[in-house]
């Protein structure tokens, strides 16, 4: 099954494969020289020593706070898709709705970090902001992933069922059983993702690991923050040994017991206000409808389009080189390149550069690059370019287990070349499509950088306590994400490299 | 509160998604993060137990993560009482009508900036800002930092009578004033601008590097941080609250407690001593 799920389709031609890549690479290409890429000489020699003893060197003194932040990373993350689940099934029902899949496609095209700025206006700081932080883009993914595990499902049981059984029935007694494991692999695989947005609220304030690590990697703490960092890496490469689906309730219900009180907050209230009026600029507020279009058009010049070509020509270039990251790694972490020894450190490579929040490695490329789009871009074609080697190496292990090889295949480099590669690549371009939208919203975090893409105006109007123009700038960094969506949803079936699913590989 | 219903409160939250409900008897403060942010709990307990003391109610604490996350904390009334910096303070007392500064650092009266470089630049210290900064690369602290933004931001607009964007080749924010050292100082960006006391300690410290890094301007003095409450805890905590709490904040002598800001002592302070705040705030757009 799942051999038969990341073997090349009939339709992906070779041809058409490889115009989309040459597309992809002649647009990076056509992007650099307006990129805003630039090496400045430093010193960062003893900055990094920090680091880097640090990270071998960890310590943290007091077991307890640690303890804490990691029990209350897991409670966001699990309760958070165990919400998001069944949610997004719903969804998933109705979503040959046009209006569901653009309410889908718009609620995930918002960072989670964003989703928490948001809700933090309304809930403050309290365990519902950092839920919904998590649940809301969540259910959009769901919503459309399971879609797509129940299209391709085989229809003929469907056929058996009565003419009356519709809907809900059809779901219950054809379509969820058919999918079952792929869905609950995938809800496995999102579980991860879940827990790495868990620990990144910790950066707008939540009490996840997120929050101490910026703290001590803002203070200098290098060794504090190694040991923040080595506990969630941890947390993330033993998932499967403590997430077992008959514990599930019960951690449910510890993860409720572990939810960080909410402290004397009395406003529910204010969540009108935020939408009737904070989110309006002031002159379409008075009605005053000239100035309103100056506020509009002022905006759109200054910082929508400016933001939006930064953003683009960034991600555009992350794209390209995430694929030269994942070329490069995944034979080490694949039983069948790297054989049973190599393949260890190759697959913990890949769990670090995963687990590691981007902003991290942003800052580290910082130092040695000094401010430009080049941290950035390195930053996320590492992160992402880790995560989708694991999943490509993972489907390459589940067909050596299986027993489609053959004792001619060819070894080494050659199987590299001419075997593995091509068989992965329809499905690593799919994986790379889906993480485009993934690069796009994380391209926002990155400020520190000096770079004005869309998420540093977003982040700076939210600093300025401006959330009209907050508002207006998610509103078209949403629009550009189901724009982004549309068009490798385009590409992906043009190159024949249909709808992965990541969760199918383990 | 008995566990069962701590328990029921949380179940209560994760399952009808709605905000929990306050205890209205509980006093709330916060403090922007600024110098040391670690053990932030631990330090802004002993504040929380001592205003406890003080006031004869709760106190707690919650730790904030950013400048807007304690305006909006303070604006929906999750806290009371703040310790902002200038800038955070006047915006926060704008979107809470009726609500006052209290009291002040005493360094706060005169406080200052630093704008440091990394001395590959060959910059030296002087009276004003040299020409030669121009084209090179510049950072600032947060975005809502008043010493690491909006001073600095202010001064080096009227020096050389341009944004910082067309001043510098590049500009951004380090999000922190001792990233804003470690990044000059390692040439990530060649200038930057410094919250003076956060220089001062970090020099006491021994992080930084002087044959790296060095002061070469300081700005004139403005006010900074301050402790703002809301205009509506006398009808809340009862008459007179608003006056017990300054009186608190002001008979603070303990080293310990003060050591948490750290300023030497605090003293009075209004919303008018705010005012060239609000108004450089507006100068440079960062307020309507």
């Amino acid at each position: 099954m799942i051999s038969q799920l990341f073997k090349p389709r009939g339709n992906s031609s070779a041809r058409a494969l490889n115009a989309v890549c040459g597309l992809l690479i002649v647009l990076a290409l056509l992007a650099l020289p307006w990129a805003d890429i630039e090496v400045y000489s430093v010193d960062p020699w003893m900055e990094l020593g920090r680091i880097g003893r640090g990270l071998v060197m960890p310590y943290w003194d007091g077991w307890q706070i640690l303890l804490q932040a990691v029990g209350q990373t897991i409670a966001f993350a699990l309760l958070a898709v165990a919400m998001a689940v069944p949610l997004g099934l719903a969804l998933a029902m109705l979503f040959h709705w046009r209006a569901v899949r653009i309410f889908c496609a718009s609620i995930r095209s918002v960072h989670e970090l964003f989703w928490g700025l948001i809700f933090m206006q309304v809930y403050g700081l309290s365990a519902t902001t950092g839920l919904l932080a998590i649940l809301v883009p969540f259910t959009g993914v769901f919503a459309k992933v399971f879609t797509e595990i129940f299209e391709q499902q085989d229809r003929a049981p469907a056929a058996t069922l009565g003419s009356g059984a519709r809907g809900i029935k059809r779901y219950a007694y054809t379509l969820i059983p058919q999918s079952w494991p792929a869905l609950t692999s995938y809800t496995r695989y999102r579980f991860e993702c879940a827990l790495r947005s868990s620990a990144i609220l910790g950066f707008i304030g939540l009490p996840t690991l997120g929050f101490h690590l910026e703290t001590a990697f803002k203070q200098g703490d290098y060794s504090e923050a190694g040991a923040l960092l080595w506990a969630f890496i941890l947390l993330i490469a033993t998932i499967r040994f403590w997430l077992r689906p008959r514990l599930i309730p019960l951690y449910i219900l510890a993860a409720i017991w572990l939810l960080p009180e909410t402290i004397g907050f009395s406003n529910g209230g204010y969540l009108w206000q935020f939408i009737s009026q904070d989110i309006w600029p002031t002159a379409l507020l008075a009605g005053q409808w000239s100035e309103a279009a100056d506020w509009y058009a002022g905006m759109f010049s200054s910082q929508v389009w400016p933001g939006i070509v930064q953003t683009l020509l960034l991600t555009q270039l992350a794209l390209v080189l995430t694929a030269i990251v994942v070329l490069f790694t995944y034979p080490f972490a694949s039983q069948a390149l790297a054989g049973p020894v190599i393949r260890w450190p190759g697959r913990f490579l890949l769990l670090v550069l995963r687990s590691m929040p981007e902003m991290i490695l942003a800052f580290v490329f910082l130092l040695l690059f000094g401010p430009s789009g080049l941290p950035a871009v390195l930053a996320l074609a590492l992160h992402n370019g880790g995560l989708i080697a694991f999943l490509v190496a993972n489907a390459s292990d589940a067909e050596c287990r299986s027993r489609l090889g053959r004792p001619d295949d060819p070894r080494g480099l050659k199987r590299y070349a001419y075997l593995e590669t091509p068989r992965r690549f329809p499905a690593m371009l799919a994986f790379l499509f889906y993480r485009w939208e993934v690069i796009l919203r994380e391209s926002a975090i990155m400020g520190i950088l000096g770079i004005a893409t869309l998420g540093f105006y977003i982040d700076s109007a939210f600093e300025e306590i401006r959330y009209d123009r907050a508002f207006l700038l998610i509103l078209a960094t949403a629009l550009l994400n189901i724009l982004v969506d549309a068009v490798s949803r385009r590409l992906r079936r043009a190159a024949g490299a249909d709808t992965p699913q990541p969760g199918r590989t383990h | 509160m008995s566990k069962a219903k701590s328990l029921l409160r949380k179940l209560s939250v994760a399952i009808a998604l709605l905000p929990a409900l306050a205890q209205a008897d509980t006093f709330v403060f916060t403090a922007i993060p600024d110098e040391d942010e670690s053990r932030l709990q631990e330090r802004f307990g002993k504040v929380a137990d001592y205003l406890s003391e003080q006031l004869d109610v709760d106190v707690q604490y919650i730790p904030v993560k950013s400048y807007a996350a304690a305006i909006t904390a303070f604006r929906n009334d999750q806290v009371q009482l703040a310790w902002f910096g200038g800038l955070s303070g006047v915006q926060a007392r704008k979107l809470v009508p009726g609500s006052e500064a209290l009291a002040q650092g005493y360094e706060d009266q005169f406080f200052k900036s630093y704008i440091i470089a990394n001395t590959s630049t060959g910059l030296e210290a002087g009276d004003e800002l040299s020409d030669e900064i121009k084209g090179k690369t510049f950072t600032f602290g947060s975005k809502g930092s008043t010493s690491g933004r909006l001073m600095p931001e202010f001064y080096l607009r009227e020096q050389f009578g341009a944004a910082p964007e067309e001043i510098f080749s590049r500009v951004g924010f380090s999000g922190d004033h001792s990233r804003t050292i470690a990044q000059v100082q390692s040439g990530a960006y060649e200038i930057g601008a410094v919250n003076f006391a956060v220089w001062e300690s970090e020099t006491e410290n021994g992080t930084i590097d002087a044959d790296k890094v060095k002061v070469i301007w300081t700005t004139p003095t403005y006010p900074d941080y301050q402790w703002t409450i809301r205009g509506d805890v006398n009808e809340r905590f009862g008459d007179g609250f608003k006056d017990k709490v300054r009186e608190a904040l002001l008979g603070m002598d303990d080293p310990d407690l003060l050591a948490s800001f750290p300023r030497e002592s605090f003293v009075p302070a209004s919303n008018d001593d705010y005012v060239p705040i609000e108004e450089t705030a507006k100068a440079i757009g960062l307020l309507d």
